[in-house]
């Protein structure tokens, strides 16, 4: 979950066009057809549950944790911040900016939900992961009606989600000594496997080497994890200031 | 630790995570028909997920060996060719596991 980069559909006009019912049979549809996309990330939720479990989270506050949040990348970044105390701003702050994609991907929801009641569409919301969004964007712009799939389908990532974070949960607690199976490296690795999923050829390049760069300074000179969220802006500013297409 | 214990400061964090990104997430669909988000802006969102997850990366990496450095390439080469996080996973650390016992 939280992988894939939102290739976000910009709706600068605002159609009143588009009409939008919401039915339980667009929630079945979208939950129906977002299982094999749950199947997936499932297997970042067990990744995540282990993770949690070794980070010094119970079985419990794992599963609140992807019951209430719902956001992957966001959630294994926390897992990687936590340790005792917890730095509550950083956790809290780097889960926001990781997160601002989001107000991308709703905003082009716009179109079609302004037309329902703020109930449904500000309730719908919070069940928006990046695959069931592009799930939901397909299916509305192909010109489906069908209003409620969002909710449909975020509601598969999400029992799935939780689910899988139990499952992972379970074993993570009966696992010991990390290092001993390599488990020190499994963040390491979901990070490398999610920097593929979100590289997009040249383009990347320049943003990610200035984030490394001043990741790696800032990690030298700056106190506590300061660095991600320096790097991570840094890369993002160079980005605002070269576009010009 | 029982595994089914609650640490109010743990779920006192979670909420503060949970209401953070439900601020995203309602925050676009209400915030377009206020204002007005441009391209620029747009392009710079789009690129700070990669961004942080690679400077999460760049202190653990140089910081790490050989041993590390050559699991991480296993990684990236396994999930460029097959896509599949676990199988990607998998081989990273057994590869991890591998070259520790060797170097």
């Amino acid at each position: 979950m939280s992988t894939g980069s939102a290739d976000s559909a910009h709706q600068s006009e605002e159609p009143e066009g588009p009409t939008v019912e919401f039915s339980l049979s667009g929630v079945r549809d979208g939950y129906i057809e977002c299982v094999p996309i749950a199947l997936g990330v499932a297997g970042y939720g067990i990744v995540f549950g282990v993770l949690s479990r070794q980070a010094g989270l119970s079985v419990a506050e794992a599963a609140f944790m992807s019951a209430t949040v719902l956001a992957g990348a966001a959630q294994l970044i926390a897992i990687k911040l936590w340790e005792t105390p917890i730095p509550i701003l950083t956790v809290i702050g780097t889960t926001f900016i990781v997160n601002l994609r989001y107000v991308l991907m709703g905003a082009a929801l716009r179109p079609w939900f302004s037309q329902l009641s703020p109930l449904k569409a500000y309730g719908s919301v919070f069940f928006t992961a990046d695959e069931n969004w592009a799930l939901t964007m397909g299916k509305l712009k192909s010109g489906s009606h069908q209003g409620a799939y969002l909710l449909g389908s975020g509601l598969a990532i999400w029992s799935f989600w939780i689910v899988a974070t139990v499952l992972g949960a379970i074993a993570g607690g009966v696992i010991g000594e990390p290092a001993q199976y390599g488990l020190d490296f499994v963040l390491t690795a979901v990070f490398l496997a999610i920097a593929v999923g979100l590289w997009e050829g040249k383009s990347s390049f320049l943003p990610w080497i200035t984030a490394f760069s001043i990741a790696v300074l800032g990690a030298h000179f700056l106190p506590g994890r300061w660095y991600i969220l320096f790097g991570g802006v840094a890369g993002s500013l160079v980005e605002v200031i070269r576009f010009d297409e | 630790m029982s595994s089914v214990q609650f640490d109010p400061l743990v779920v006192a964090v979670i909420i503060g995570m949970s209401a953070a990104t439900y601020v995203t997430k309602a925050g676009g669909l209400w915030l377009l028909g206020h204002i007005n988000v441009s391209d620029r802006t747009e392009a710079g969102l789009e690129v700070l997920p990669g961004a942080i997850i690679i400077s999460i990366l760049g202190p653990e990496l140089t910081s790490a060996g050989p041993a590390e450095w050559s699991a991480a390439a296993v990684v990236l080469l396994v999930m460029w060719r097959t896509e599949n996080v676990l199988v990607a996973l998998v081989c990273g650390v057994a590869a991890v596991l591998l070259f520790r016992t060797i170097s």
